[in-house]
């Protein structure tokens, strides 16, 4: 935050008591819960990123275009600097942290998101600042929609800017990820 | 960019927003899915001192159909629309909005209830809540009150919703058979707001002729407007493509349009004619039994 908060020393109170510049919170992150007593205004995006540290989830353009903050709060796919941090109290975020599975492979390692692995070869990305976001809205459209059409998967990412420009390439990824996420699903 | 510290409160029911909404008057306002007014907020154009969540009221969340109307709750998703299969097949002009608004986070985001209260001059509900004859339903300390579609958009971002009234859901008639309806949106880039939107909903007689028809217009003035002129040169006729082009010169004479960073005054009003026109073949094309997707122009 670029302003220090006045009220950063008043005790938290529930917000459905007298109104609050404080709140006490508990957000479920990739299935983990966290508390944190937080001020009313602080954005999910800062949220994520300064309290919890999961810097996955990117700020772009700060102002509800660039989708590089994409997360999904209780299944929908929403952009986290458009939300405040109270506005996911008690509900369920998913960010791109949460793609990755864990492997027996030993501590630390984790397989990729079949959408991850696809982007990684497809070069669905050149310096990745979008990456987060675009995967967040992919995930978000092969849950609704296994098996897109390119020009649903245009549509699917229009709230998401990639300024190398490489769209192409993302698309194909995320057709090459549906693709083996079908087979998956069949196995 | 962070908006102006603030008091939140997390309303509980309709009852205890409005009361809130009375108490603190012109300091506060609601928060409902935040697509519009936290970016206001974050560009401090807007600076309440309480934001009054009304986010979780999930009795308004809902549609129902009640015979001849759809209610749908003012806190429904553009998204939940863009996705219903039955609005889809009954009301098509209800999906062709929803699904053109923002893009999916936003349309995850945003509700009915707030984009309606909001009023955005380039909007896309206004212009279908004034083709389509719609009522907005709102609650305030006296009780509920209706608003009729012709009666509530007063200024831009500018409705007659009082200050302690909570928009609770809104209310589309639904029509008569041989109906059609289209929604369309000209947008500059993805997910902007419109340079300018035409709603269209008519019913056709046994003779093909317009029985009733409503035409919205958004974009090209500083509120919605319905153009009661092209609806007048369309009811009670065959809608032949001299018809068509006689109201859409009224279409486009029903504004002074005004000049922006999206398009001058002069190409806002022939943009209105043109999706009229388009948004009318569309209706007709629906009117006579056929699918006809979402339209993106």
């Amino acid at each position: 935050m670029s302003e220090r908060d006045p009220a950063a020393l008043s005790p938290s109170v529930s917000a459905a008591e007298a109104p609050a510049e404080r709140l006490t919170i508990t957000v479920w992150v990739n299935g983990q819960a966290y508390t944190r007593t937080v001020p009313a205004r602080l954005l999910l995006v800062d949220f994520l990123r300064n309290e919890l540290g999961l810097t996955g989830t990117h700020i772009g353009c700060d102002t509800s275009t660039c989708g590089a903050c994409t997360v999904h709060v209780d299944g929908r796919s929403v952009k986290a600097c458009t939300m405040f941090a109270v506005q996911a109290d008690g509900r369920a975020v998913r960010t791109v942290e949460g793609l990755a599975h864990p492997t027996e492979g030993g501590p630390g390692e984790r397989e990729l998101h079949p959408l991850q692995q696809a982007f990684h070869e497809a070069h669905a990305l050149q310096c990745g600042y979008c990456t987060p976001g675009m995967l967040m809205s992919a995930l978000y459209l092969l849950e609704h929609n296994p098996n897109p059409t390119r020009d649903e998967i245009k549509r699917a990412i229009a709230g998401n800017l990639c300024r190398c420009t490489g769209y192409h390439f993302i698309i194909d990824a995320i057709e090459l990820a549906a693709a083996r996420m079908r087979q998956q699903g069949d196995r | 960019m962070y908006p102006r510290a603030f008091r939140y409160q997390r309303a509980t029911s309709v009852e205890h927003a409005v009361a809130l909404l009375h108490q603190y008057g012109e300091e506060a306002r609601l928060l409902a899915g935040g697509a519009s007014l936290i970016p206001l907020m974050k560009l401090r154009l807007v600076n309440p001192s309480v934001l009054i969540d009304i986010g979780r009221l999930d009795t308004l969340a809902g549609r129902v159909w009640a015979g001849d109307r759809l209610v749908i709750g003012a806190l429904v998703r553009h998204a939940d629309v863009a996705d219903d299969a039955e609005i889809a097949a009954r009301l098509p002009l209800l999906r062709d909005v929803a699904a053109q608004i923002g893009d999916v986070q936003i349309r995850n985001m945003g509700t009915l209830g707030g984009a309606l209260a909001e009023t955005d001059p380039a909007g896309d509900w206004g212009p279908a809540l004034l083709a389509l004859g719609g009522m907005v339903h709102a609650m305030g300390p006296a009780g509920e009150r209706t608003i009729a579609a012709d009666d509530f958009f007063v200024d831009a971002y500018t409705t007659a919703l009082a200050p302690d009234e909570v928009l609770v859901a809104v209310t589309f008639p639904l029509p008569a058979a041989r109906a059609g309806s289209a929604h369309l949106k000209f947008e500059v880039r993805a997910g902007d707001f419109a340079v300018a939107n035409c709603s269209v909903a008519l019913t056709l007689d046994e003779a093909g002729r317009c029985a009733t028809i409503g035409v919205g217009l958004g974009g090209v003035g500083l509120v919605p407007v319905r153009v009661v002129q092209a609806e007048a040169l369309l009811r009670g006729e065959e809608p032949t493509p001299e018809r068509i082009a006689e109201a859409a010169a009224a279409v486009r004479e029903c504004t002074e349009g005004f000049d922006d960073v999206r398009g001058s005054a002069a190409y806002r009003q022939h943009l209105g004619a043109v999706l009229f026109e388009r948004a009318m073949a569309v209706a007709l094309r629906r009117a006579a039994g056929e699918q006809v997707g979402v339209v993106h122009v």
